[in-house]
């Protein structure tokens, strides 16, 4: 099962490249005030 | 909360959410009628009429490739587009690459639709196409996410939205899946060899083809239910945060379970019971996705009486449910002794790709078009309404009866006589499956014609509309 080799260190990869990316969301405050933007997708367009 | 409505002379690029969503309805048509097709060749083996263009084997990944790639492909295309310039606050980002990715996607898809009726195929399910077509597939989705990645780095808003987690995940994810899984030696223009053999081969056909489950069927849906769900209702989705967690726990989890499709194979056992392990797991973000999509009705749940796009959603939502209830149950090796092989897999996959994929699609298309086309709402409402009755009631059909197809094959197969011999012939067991395939044609046809009263209401609300530039929204001084 020489595949194992590419697809487990490959998974792992992922697994903290996904962990870095979270960290920097964190980080970057993208989850500070997130009820409000959950609303403000409602409000995204010039009405007609 | 103040959002000053000042345009200036930037508009949003909706020409390719137009080309896509109309290709969308087109795709969704040819795709569903090759697979009644393929159900009535299944209830009547005359109609594969003896010739190798028409035969099963040829038509069934035309079929697949068609309603995933060609139907789902170009609504995920659409919905993207249109999602990530609103939330982004900002016009498509790439120039010439746009028109590229709906020409060269149309390519991909035409190029399919000659390539699998000659018998080009690689052999590997849901990646049958040709090395070159596939080198095509590469290009085009590079530049999608070429597209899609620099829309967002050039957002005008700092909060990127849950859908743009989801979509920038499925295009990241199915570029890496496609390139591993369809590494080949080509061996003439249109032949080439796997690149991995044996049992090693069908670990990175399932880890490609559960991925692509997961993320293109999935993780690219669900950022369209993020987006078009809460718009249809007019209210924010249920909790935000709960959708933040969704997103993460999906796909932190997600890579492992594709194993789950060689239980009982020469795969290492300790391979399997990972797969179904993880496949267990998916349980709970699956579930946590679906309620929160379900539960953003709450309160206005009055709405679901007289919209019936938002019932498109809501259904696709329990069938979303349903059919990552049913995956993981799957997954458990003794169900699986039962269930693999037989027509249940069926039933399973096309509650997920007709209910899921298909009704979340048609809604957001629903709330799409109009808007596209400068209308306030579809030519006929009452037309939606129909389709989601002819619509619904076919998949219920489909459904169940693959379900119960598929118990009396596993259970047929697996029948022994106290002397060791089999008690039924396989052939035996194809008799038994007949009655079930007429039922399933029917569910068949009934969805397809959904379809087709779909692109008339569609082709009547573009014809007596006209395509509408949106200025793009200036970002209020809070972003």
């Amino acid at each position: 099962m020489d595949i194992l080799y590419l697809l487990v260190p490959l998974s792992v990869v992922l697994v903290l490249a996904i962990t870095g990316l979270l960290a920097w969301a964190v980080s970057t405050g993208q989850f500070d005030d997130i009820e409000r933007e959950g609303q403000r997708i409602l409000f995204d367009e010039t009405e007609p | 909360m103040s959002t000053e409505i000042r345009s200036d002379a930037a508009t949003y690029n909706d020409t390719v959410v137009r080309q896509f969503a109309i290709m969308t309805i087109v795709w969704g048509v040819v795709g569903m009628l090759v697979g009644v097709v393929i159900a009535a060749q299944l209830a009547f083996p005359a109609l594969n009429f003896d010739l190798p263009w028409l035969s099963y084997g040829r038509l069934r990944p035309l079929h697949t490739n068609a309603v995933i790639f060609a139907f789902g492909g170009c609504a995920l295309f659409a919905t993207s587009y249109y999602a990530v310039q609103r939330t982004c606050q900002t016009r498509l980002f790439g120039g010439p690459l746009v028109a590229f990715t709906f020409w060269g996607w149309q390519a991909v898809i035409v190029a399919a639709a000659i390539s699998l009726p000659l018998g080009y195929t690689s052999g590997k399910e849901y990646a049958e196409l040709e090395w070159p077509i596939d080198i095509l597939i590469t290009l085009v989705w590079v530049s999608y996410a070429v597209v899609f990645f620099g829309t967002l780095f050039t957002r005008k808003v700092r909060h990127i939205y849950v859908a743009n987690w989801f979509f920038g995940a499925f295009i990241l994810t199915v570029a890496l899946l496609h390139v591993v899984n369809s590494a080949a030696i080509p061996a003439g223009p249109m032949k080439s060899y796997s690149a991995y053999a044996g049992v090693q081969d069908a670990m990175v056909q399932w880890w490609y083809g559960h991925n692509a489950v997961g993320f293109f069927l999935t993780a690219g849906f669900l950022g369209m239910m993020y987006y078009f769900v809460p718009k249809q209702i007019g209210r924010p989705v249920y909790s935000y945060r709960l959708s933040i967690v969704h997103f993460w726990a999906l796909i932190f989890t997600y890579m492992w379970a594709g194993p789950h499709h060689l239980h009982y194979t020469a795969l290492p056992d300790w391979a399997q019971s990972l797969g179904m392990v993880f496949s267990l797991i998916l349980l709970a973000p699956s579930w946590g996705g679906m309620i929160n999509g379900v539960m953003t009705l709450s309160g206005a749940w009055h709405k679901l009486r007289e919209d019936p796009i938002l019932r498109f959603m809501i259904v696709s939502l329990s069938f979303y449910g349903m059919s990552t209830f049913e995956g993981p149950m799957m997954a458990i090796k003794t169900v699986n002794a039962l269930s693999h092989y037989t027509d249940w897999t069926i039933g399973h996959v096309h509650s997920g790709a007709l209910g899921w994929v298909g009704l979340i699609s048609m809604g957001s298309l629903y709330y799409l078009i109009p808007r596209l086309f400068g209308r306030n709402t579809m030519y006929s409402v009452r037309a939606i309404e129909i389709h989601f009755w002819v619509a619904t009631i076919g998949i219920v059909l489909y459904a169940v009866s693959m379900w119960v197809s598929g118990v009396t094959q596993g259970l047929m197969w697996r029948s022994v006589e106290p002397d060791g011999t089999l008690t039924y012939s396989f052939v035996e067991s194809v008799k038994a499956s007949y009655p079930y395939y007429y039922v399933r044609l029917i569910g068949g046809l009934l969805y397809l014609s959904g379809m087709v009263i779909m692109a008339w209401n569609v082709a009547m609300t573009a014809t007596g509309g006209k395509p509408v530039a949106v200025p793009v929204l200036r970002a209020p001084a809070h972003a």
